[in-house]
């Protein structure tokens, strides 16, 4: 295990509230994660579990109000970020920790031309001339493999496929530089071939310039081939923390062993229907105080709708958030 | 572009054709008998004859083909002539479409009435375009804020009030109850005569125009306020503003340059469609205030069946219209680069 400070981001016991008109959504409860650098960490969960809201939430990205972040601490590099002046929040957002997001048809301005849009962070961040921050445009769009970069800088979005807006959105994270990219769900909205290709693309960035990541994700598939840890999300809070190997052969949380278990199989027998979990995640009006998966868990016993599970180490820097031993069948000794 | 351009403007030719002709016959259904309004003493075989040295004994189609020969060959070749001084063909001895109740020029008394209607009018648009689009900016910023239920309320009673009644409350109030001597005091009815020469007169120009402008630009800009804040909103809950913000870029470049310059497009277009109305005048202030514009005209011209001039001003206005859709739709080509015109 690393040293702590030796971490780029670390992020302890985060809660972010929404208050809406029909009263409080607990969207995040007390997510701890850190973050080494060069590391690729992979968030999963299924839709509205809080991954998003969480990465939001560390660069105030989200509305606020009605946001709101209720607790916790953000260290970015040894400084609190949620201490920070809206100045150096700025400076953080795109100079140091970049983002890519779900949908690129959407996410780019369909008014303003790519070379402009790549270079805003240019010159706003490193405080390039006009001249200079396009030579850089152009060395960014040939980094994440736009051919004729030149020219492109002056189409527009719409000018442009899926894969190759997704491309432009990583050209204008990865512009200045940054310490850590926060992908979130970046292929989920591509076709398949697509999605292979931003993989591809995002290992061999990671390669060259050595950025952390965090990205998150609803397919495992997609974790298994490039996380080095990953944390499971559920109801706003981390269920099951461990590296990727150990997470794949030793599912701890019933939540997890389940998510695994809908994944189709490449051999053997398979079932006429995919599997799913029965039921659906919780909508949360209050702070949790019972474990939020009982009641679709097929384990729980009474505990589990008493009190609410911390998360316990089980050895090879594996942690789990349940009251059920999977090695006995039974309760957990904690 | 350009050649968008080109094959629109010539598509323009048939469409106002078919335009004046539906004016053409309109009107010549109209139950009006321009000599109704002479006095009775006149003996129904002298109404006969004035009727024919108007030209309304010939058939339909001739009288059609005659104002067409008029309107689009003879009074275009008369503007060059007193604009520009360029002489085609017989200049001083050209027909000139008359009005049947003053006899002098069409084309000369609109033109004399343009610029106390663009004074007023266009300002007022001015006014609305420059205080509405703040206004709806700021309130789809601050969605829900004072401000924004303020401006809800004001945009309400805009639409809500007519202007005839705001008019007179505005005349009521500043014209008899606050003393004429009092800097606050505005004069009630609008003198056309009155000239620019020196800053006492500009500022008198001011005050008289200060009260139709206020009307009219109250009306339009609940309008158009409401359009732009919709618009806004529209346009802050996208990704892109994500990203943009995500890009460490101010709030102010955020909101001022990446969601105004989308927000601006469809309202760009109503402005633009909107500038038609300008020439048509506002009928209802122009009479309250006594603004001499072509909104009076239009009126005095129904009220006297003066067939010529409102064939004249309703065409123009459909030119106008025509014109304005346009440029509505040029600019919005130029606003959005995902349209293209080819």
């Amino acid at each position: 295990m690393l040293d702590q400070n030796a971490n780029v981001l670390d992020v302890a016991n985060l809660k972010t509230v929404f208050n809406t008109r029909d009263g409080m959504v607990h969207a995040v409860n007390g997510v701890s994660f850190s973050l080494a650098p060069g590391e690729l960490l992979g968030i999963v969960g299924e839709s509205g579990s809080g991954k998003s809201v969480t990465m939001m939430s560390l660069l105030k990205l989200l509305p606020m109000p009605p946001a709101e972040i209720q607790g916790g601490s953000i260290t970015f590099d040894g400084q609190d970020v949620r201490a920070m002046s809206e100045d150096r929040l700025r400076r953080l957002r795109g100079g140091e920790i970049g983002f890519i997001f779900q949908d690129p048809m959407t996410s780019l301005n369909p008014v303003f031309n790519v070379g402009f849009q790549l270079m805003e962070p240019l010159r706003v961040h490193m405080g390039m001339s006009k001249a200079a921050a396009r030579v850089r445009a152009k060395e960014l769009l040939e980094l994440v493999g736009i051919p004729d970069a030149e020219r492109r800088l002056k189409d527009f979005p719409h000018q442009f496929s899926g894969g190759m807006r997704q491309r432009v959105m990583i050209a204008i994270a990865l512009a200045c530089d940054p310490k850590v990219l926060i992908a979130d769900e970046p292929t989920t909205a591509l076709d398949v071939t697509i999605q292979a290709q931003i993989l591809e693309l995002i290992k061999d960035l990671r390669e060259k310039l050595g950025m952390a990541i965090i990205w998150i994700t609803h397919d495992l598939g997609v974790v298994a081939e490039i996380a080095d840890r990953v944390a499971v999300m559920y109801a706003g809070q981390i269920v099951e923390h461990a590296p990727v190997k150990e997470l794949f052969r030793n599912p701890q949380h019933p939540y997890t062993r389940a998510l695994l278990e809908t994944l189709p199989k490449v051999e053997g027998p398979r079932n006429e229907r995919l599997l799913s979990i029965e039921g659906q995640p919780p909508s949360l009006s209050e702070a949790p105080s019972t474990c939020e998966f009982a009641p679709r868990c097929k384990y729980a016993f009474d505990k589990c709708r008493t009190d609410n599970p911390a998360r316990i180490e089980v050895g090879n820097s594996h942690d789990v958030a349940c009251w059920w031993d999977p090695t006995t069948g039974g309760p957990r000794d904690a | 572009m350009l050649n968008y351009t080109i094959r629109r403007l010539i598509f323009a030719i048939p469409t106002l054709l078919f335009i004046s002709f539906i004016i053409f016959i309109i009107l010549d259904m109209a139950p009006n008998d321009p000599t109704g309004n002479l006095p009775l003493t006149i003996p129904p075989e002298v109404r006969q004859k004035i009727r024919e040295s108007l030209g309304l004994d010939a058939p339909m189609y001739i009288r059609y083909l005659l104002w067409c020969n008029q309107f689009f060959i003879n009074e275009p070749l008369n503007m060059l002539h007193q604009w520009f001084g360029w002489c085609i063909g017989d200049c001083e001895g050209r027909l000139r479409v008359e009005s049947w109740i003053t006899r002098s020029p069409v084309v000369d008394s609109i033109v004399e009435r343009m610029p106390q209607t663009l004074w007023v009018v266009g300002m007022s648009y001015v006014v609305s375009i420059l205080v509405a689009v703040p206004i709806g900016v700021i309130s789809a910023y601050k969605q829900y804020s004072w401000f924004d239920q303020a401006g809800t309320l004001v945009s309400m009673i805009g639409f809500a009030v007519p202007t005839f009644f705001t008019g007179l409350v505005l005349q009521i109030v500043f014209s008899t109850m606050i003393p004429s001597d009092h800097w606050a005091w505005l004069p009630s009815k609008y003198n056309t005569l009155h000239e620019v020469t020196d800053w006492q007169s500009f500022v008198y120009q001011m005050r008289q125009m200060a009260m139709p402008v206020t009307v009219l630009a109250l009306y339009n800009m609940a309008q158009l306020s409401r359009f732009m804040r919709a618009s806004m909103l529209d346009n802050l809950s996208q990704d892109y503003v994500r990203t943009a913000r995500a890009k460490g870029l101010r709030e102010r470049t955020v909101v001022l340059v990446h969601v105004l310059r989308n927000s601006l497009i469809p309202v760009v277009t109503v402005i633009a469609l909107g500038v038609p109305t300008i020439f048509g005048g506002a009928i209802i202030t122009e009479q309250i205030f006594g603004v001499n514009g072509l909104g009076a005209l239009l009126i005095i011209g129904i009220q006297g069946a003066d067939i010529p001039l409102v064939q004249t001003l309703t065409f123009i206005f459909a030119v106008l219209i025509v014109l304005f859709n346009l440029i509505a739709d040029i600019l919005y080509g130029l606003l959005d680069p995902r349209i293209r015109y080819e």
